[in-house]
């Protein structure tokens, strides 16, 4: 013990020096910044609400999309790029339910029923492309060097996202609203939109069912086993093609509901929408710890938060012009630092270990 | 599914086939290719580019039956590709049927009466409907005969049939360089109807490049012997001779076909470099960079910034002098990203660095940076190189000025991937710890490589940003990292020439079909899937690993024999 | 007078102890093996040498200079080389190739001598693949050189291992169960080579091996290892008569298994 402390500045390389002088910066960026916009005062209690609540609907978002990532990459050990892809396929299909509800007046006489569809339709979509993609472009390369999934999942990602600007045009759509969600509610004394806490319940919701799905049922268990060791699966009888398309299958409804919470979040849907989306569930999902269910639903709460709150709290006190053109620096710098920093994700990481 | 492919009937299969093909030929009526492509004749009157697609939809089903299905009883697999064929028409045929009840296009953008009307030959939906079975039937059967034609005379019929298609592609840049005196004239005007080759033309074409391929084909054999028979001083001046006939024919390549294709050709040429770039990064070090653009960015914003004669720019200096900073300072920044990814390791690195190209974009986009880098506004005024005090403006010019720089990075990939730095780099990619046991820096190699790739990137951006004369956020997108990886995998990971072929499908065709450009990511990301699928070593591998391959085959029978007797052998001495 | 000299290393993954206060000397010159059941920790002894793993506590040291805390390059460069369990080749490179690039730390020549092709660099590039032929064809691979090394049989590869290696000049080198998986033709020639390499160019060899009539051949000291802990140290004679190793031999199934193998 006491031998390798006392040469432990010699290993200190410039690389070494180079993060650390990187994780210095940061810590005082957000320290400054902080400082400086809490001394400004120019936010009130209300904004610091808004944004949270915001923040954790969006993230609430994310998680969904980033469930999808962290159980992919959990049994296949891959990142499966288009699924950002899969998130759009079903936002930007129930789309046109959404339009032809809400042409005959049906979308706002049962707003409920209506979102119900929404919901079943975008899942489903979402879900068959989820499964055609692994059966199609991912099964054939299951034991090819990770590089190889990873590329074709880059090609698949553009050729859904042209093939959806192909079938259903190249412009953005507005997405009906529902008059229910017009609006705030007051809680606790605090004005929120509805929208929000729609979503905000709505993803909650999924997520506890998703989990449940995973621990309690007997595919569920069949998942994890295959996740822990596929060979060993497959001996015992699972039948892992099934487990796995059943994963994409879970993965992709997951993220078709979210693309319908999104939609009714943002009002327009695009076939580019999955892209920045996609990137910032990932996101979530290795700041959870990848392969790990509830890590990526912190991981996007968190990501939500972050990126509601930061601008206003960091970049707003540095006195940068119009901090809000930055909030996706922010999560791409999370990105890039969890994966520098912590690849093995807040939560820690049970892969990690298998891995080495 | 795939286990149970042994036991599946032949009927299964077929219709299996047919059904798939059919829904491909309505994905491609849906997504809008056969009706753009429509627009485009390949033989005037006779055959559109639209219909060609739909016709080799069906002659695909037939190619994919005759495989597929045993070949011991000869007609039943020519019925099978009827019925796949067929069958393929009648899933097709949905497409007009439903149109006629549901106005689909209130969804699909694509679905649209003159989509329709191609589908049924213009004929009504009866009889439409029943030529477009008729047409499909006589396809899939087609198919499976013509598979059964023997190679020497499909080839040259196959060859010819491309030509007709390659010409009638580039109908356009083919009229411009035939425009001249009254005989050329006379020859474009036999081919070439106002769109599409005539019928005349066609079938010239057809004939005159089958018989050459056929001749080729014949004495290829012998003219390689003759060539090999030459002295060694022949072979070299031979040799010398192809090499500069080359040469001419890329530098006089631009001044016959017109501005427009020399620019087609500068692109290529930028891409051309960068896939150099990402190709010493990702086809030698195995590091997979798709935040590739940043580099690009860095090299035209720091030219523009250097020789921007508007108020932004800082130095107001030449091109020719911007340009060893701009090597240095993209150099810089490959190593400065480079640093903190050290550690990061395969498809964690691809996201790792896509982050750090879409932060680079967008703080340039920002407001906050505004009045350094223009925002959303860009950098204008940016000069154009100059040589001895004579504005190089034209695309021809720039043409040239990229061809250099294409040739010297050319010519640093191919000495450092044949030296010992080249070969830590792809041990790296093979084994990154045993490379590292091995006594290699791995620091030291990586940083190497993200400099070296990002220096040529940046020189890259650098002529673009002088050729267009200004430089926007906008052009810097995540796309152009994604179509020089799509390039590098078209040509083949890690092989020099590959580059060059892989710009030149991906980026010059492209270019030069316009109708395309709205499919053009659709169909990089299918050749990126496809290319995995089916030829992971590329279109051009590189030219030392194919030799080793071939030659390894025919050596391999002696060695395995020789082993096996030995063990033998031994087995036997053991026992006793 | 000893080249490697280990003092209480301990390596631990979690809660298991994968090495555990293991001590050890080797003489300069000598083939001393390690030897014990799957798992008892060689491989991870290997790892800890060669600087993969960073040990918890111990100390580690080659020729006088203590080498826990470098990485593998600067141990490589030191003299220390090795091969590996599972066979891990560059597996798209000639065999040439993958010895020229075991000789990558002894060569001087930078990218910008590569790229001006500077004579010091063509120079140097002709003496290492001079070199590199005279290593493959010491190992018996005269000849293969161009062969891309998946392409090679079984016994070649491990051969190749041994030559890339050697590339390096070591003046230690750490052999990880060379004779696996060979038939005795080619067991009996890689006990040669590696006596050779002893004998002929005066490298210090640790061997791990599983096959026990190849390992008290050839060696001169035996270390056996179980759970992590050194159990006996000795000449072949002493080793195979010693109660503590038998027991540890026989005393579990998976033991019996390798022993029987």
């Amino acid at each position: 013990m006491i031998a390798i402390q006392r040469i432990w500045w010699q290993r200190l390389s410039f690389v070494n020096l180079f993060l650390w002088a990187f994780r210095i910066a940061v810590i005082v960026v957000v320290i400054w910044g902080t400082a400086g916009t809490l001394m400004a005062g120019k936010y009130q209690r209300e904004h610091w609400i808004f944004f949270t609540v915001f923040g954790l609907a969006q993230g609430g978002i994310y998680a969904l999309i980033a469930l999808g990532y962290t159980m992919v990459y959990g049994i296949l050990r891959m990142i499966n790029f288009a699924h950002g892809e899969v998130f759009m396929s079903g936002a930007y299909t129930a789309y046109f339910a959404a339009a032809a509800l809400y042409n005959s007046g049906y979308l706002n006489r049962h707003p409920l029923i209506s979102f119900l569809i929404l919901l079943s339709i975008a899942m489903s979509v979402s879900m068959g492309v989820a499964v055609l993609l692994e059966r199609i472009a991912y099964r054939p390369l299951r034991y090819a060097p990770r590089l190889v999934p990873l590329i074709t999942a880059i090609g698949a990602s553009f050729f859904l996202q042209y093939t959806f600007r192909g079938l259903y045009g190249s412009g953005f759509k507005a997405y009906p609203e529902f008059d229910v969600l017009k609006g705030d509610w007051i809680i606790f004394g605090v004005p929120v939109l509805r929208t929000q806490v729609l979503v905000l319940v709505a993803s909650v919701l999924m997520m506890v069912g998703l989990y449940t799905f995973v621990m309690r049922t007997k595919i569920g268990t069949a998942m994890r086993a295959v996740s822990e060791d596929m060979d060993a699966a497959a001996l015992m009888g699972v039948n892992v093609d099934r487990v796995i398309a059943i994963t994409f299958a879970v993965g992709g409804a997951m993220a078709g509901a979210a693309g319908v919470l999104y939609a009714m979040v943002f009002k327009q849907v695009h076939f580019f929408m999955g892209f920045v989306p996609g990137i910032k569930a990932f996101t979530s999902a290795v700041l959870g710890g990848i392969g790990n269910i509830p890590g990526a639903m912190l991981g996007g709460m968190f990501l939500g938060l972050i990126e509601s709150i930061g601008p206003a709290l960091i970049l707003d006190g540095l006195g940068i012009v119009a901090p809000y053109q930055l909030k996706d620096v922010i999560a791409f710098t999370m990105l890039v630092m969890v994966l520098i920093f912590r690849p093995s994700g807040i939560l820690g990481e049970r892969l990690a270990v298998k891995k080495a | 599914m795939g286990a149970s492919g042994a036991q599946r009937t032949p009927l299964r299969q077929a219709v299996q086939i047919g059904l798939i093909f059919g829904v491909v030929g309505v994905y491609l009526s849906l997504v809008g290719m056969v009706e753009t492509f429509h627009g485009r004749a390949v033989i005037a009157g006779v055959i559109s580019l639209g219909q060609a697609l739909l016709l080799l939809t069906g002659l695909g089903a037939g190619f994919v039956v005759a495989r597929r299905i045993p070949k011991d009883r000869p007609w039943h697999s020519v019925a099978y590709g009827a019925l796949a064929g067929s069958l393929a028409g009648l899933v097709l045929f949905t497409l007009p049927l439903l149109g006629n009840f549901v106005h689909l296009r209130s969804m699909f953008v694509n679905a649209s009466p003159t989509l329709f009307e191609l589908l049924t030959f213009g004929r009504g939906l009866v009889r439409g409907g029943l030529l477009l079975l008729v047409v499909g039937a006589f396809l899939g059967m087609s198919s499976v005969l013509i598979l059964r034609i023997p190679r020497r005379i499909l080839r040259p019929v196959g060859v010819g049939v491309t030509t007709i298609f390659l010409v009638s592609l580039f109908q356009e840049q083919l009229e411009i360089m035939l425009a001249g005196p009254e005989a050329i004239e006379e020859i474009r005007r036999f081919l070439f109807d106002v769109r599409g080759l005539t019928i005349p033309g066609a079938s010239f074409l057809l004939v005159v490049t089958a018989v050459g391929n056929a001749l080729w084909t014949k004495y290829r054999e012998s003219i390689r012997q003759r060539a090999n028979q030459l002295p060694a001083a022949g072979q070299k001046s031979l040799r010398a001779l192809l090499l500069v006939a080359g040469i001419l024919l890329v530098l006089i390549l631009p001044i016959v076909t017109g501005s427009f294709f020399a620019q087609v050709l500068v692109f290529v040429g930028l891409y051309t470099l960068m896939g150099f770039g990402l190709n010493v990064d990702l086809g030698f070090a195995g590091l997979f960079d798709l935040g590739f653009v940043a580099f690009f960015a860095i090299g035209a914003y720091t030219a523009a910034l250097l020789t921007s004669q508007g108020p932004l720019g800082i130095a107001h200096i030449s091109f020719w002098g911007a340009i060893p900073i701009v090597v240095l300072m993209s150099l810089l920044a490959g190593v400065m990203l480079g640093v903190p990814v050290l550690g990061i390791r395969g498809d964690y690195l691809a996201i790792a660095t896509l982050g750090f190209g879409e932060i680079i974009r967008l703080l340039v986009l920002s407001d906050f940076l505004r009045p350094w880098l223009g925002g959303s506004q860009g950098i204008l005024e940016i000069p154009k190189p100059m040589i001895f005090g004579f504005e190089l403006a034209t695309p021809q010019q720039i043409f040239y000025v990229t061809v250099i720089f294409c040739v010297v990075v050319a010519y640093i990939a191919w000495r450092l991937r044949d030296s010992r730095i080249g070969r830590a780099w792809i041990a790296i990619r093979e084994d990154e710890d045993v490379a590292a046991a091995m006594g290699i820096n791995l620091i030291n190699a990586k940083l190497l490589a993200f400099g070296i790739g990002a220096s040529f990137a940046g020189v890259a951006g650098a002529i673009f940003a002088s050729m267009v004369g200004s430089v926007f956020p906008h052009s810097f997108n995540l796309f152009i990292s994604i179509n020089v990886l799509a390039l590098l995998i078209v040509g083949g990971l890690g092989s020099l020439p590959g580059v060059v072929v892989g710009s030149l499908a991906l980026i010059g065709l492209p270019e030069l079909l316009r109708e395309f450009s709205e499919f053009r990511l659709l169909v990089y990301g299918a050749a990126l899937v496809a290319m995995m699928l089916l030829r992971p070593e590329g279109l051009w591998p590189e030219p030392v690993r194919r030799r080793e391959l071939r030659e390894f085959e025919p050596g391999v029978q002696p060695v395995a024999e020789e082993a096996l007797a030995g063990t033998k052998g031994q087995v036997e001495v053991e026992r006793l | 007078m000893a080249i490697l000299t280990v003092q209480n290393l301990t390596k631990r993954f979690g809660g298991l102890v994968a090495l555990n206060r293991l001590s050890l000397e080797v003489e300069e010159r000598a083939i001393h093996s390690i030897i014990g059941p799957n798992g008892s920790g060689k491989t991870t002894f290997f790892n800890c040498v060669t600087g993969f793993y960073k040990p918890e506590e111990g100390e580690i040291i080659f020729q006088g200079v203590p080498i826990n805390g470098l990485t593998p390059d600067q141990i490589n460069r030191l003299g220390i080389a090795r091969t590996y369990q599972n066979i891990r080749l560059f597996a798209n490179m000639t065999a040439l190739e993958n010895v020229l690039v075991g000789m990558h730390p002894r060569l001087k020549s930078t990218w910008v001598g590569a790229v001006l092709n500077t004579p010091y660099t063509q120079e140097e590039e002709k003496q290492a693949v001079k070199r590199a032929q005279e290593i493959l064809h010491f190992v018996g691979l005269k000849g293969k050189g161009d062969f891309l090394a998946r392409n090679l049989p079984y016994g070649d590869q491990r051969r190749l291992e041994v030559a890339r290696a050697l590339a390096s000049s070591p003046k230690l080198l750490l052999l990880d169960e060379p004779m696996a998986g060979m038939n005795p033709r080619e067991t009996m020639e890689m006990m040669s080579l590696i006596r050779r390499l002893r004998d002929e160019l005066g490298i210090t060899i640790i061997l791990i091996e599983h096959q026990m009539r190849a390992v008290m051949g050839i060696s001169e000291r035996v270390t056996v290892l179980d759970y992590g802990e050194k159990i006996a140290e000795g000449t072949p004679q002493e080793i195979q008569n010693n109660p503590r190793v038998i027991e540890a031999y026989l005393g579990t199934s998976k033991a019996v298994a390798d022993v029987t193998r």
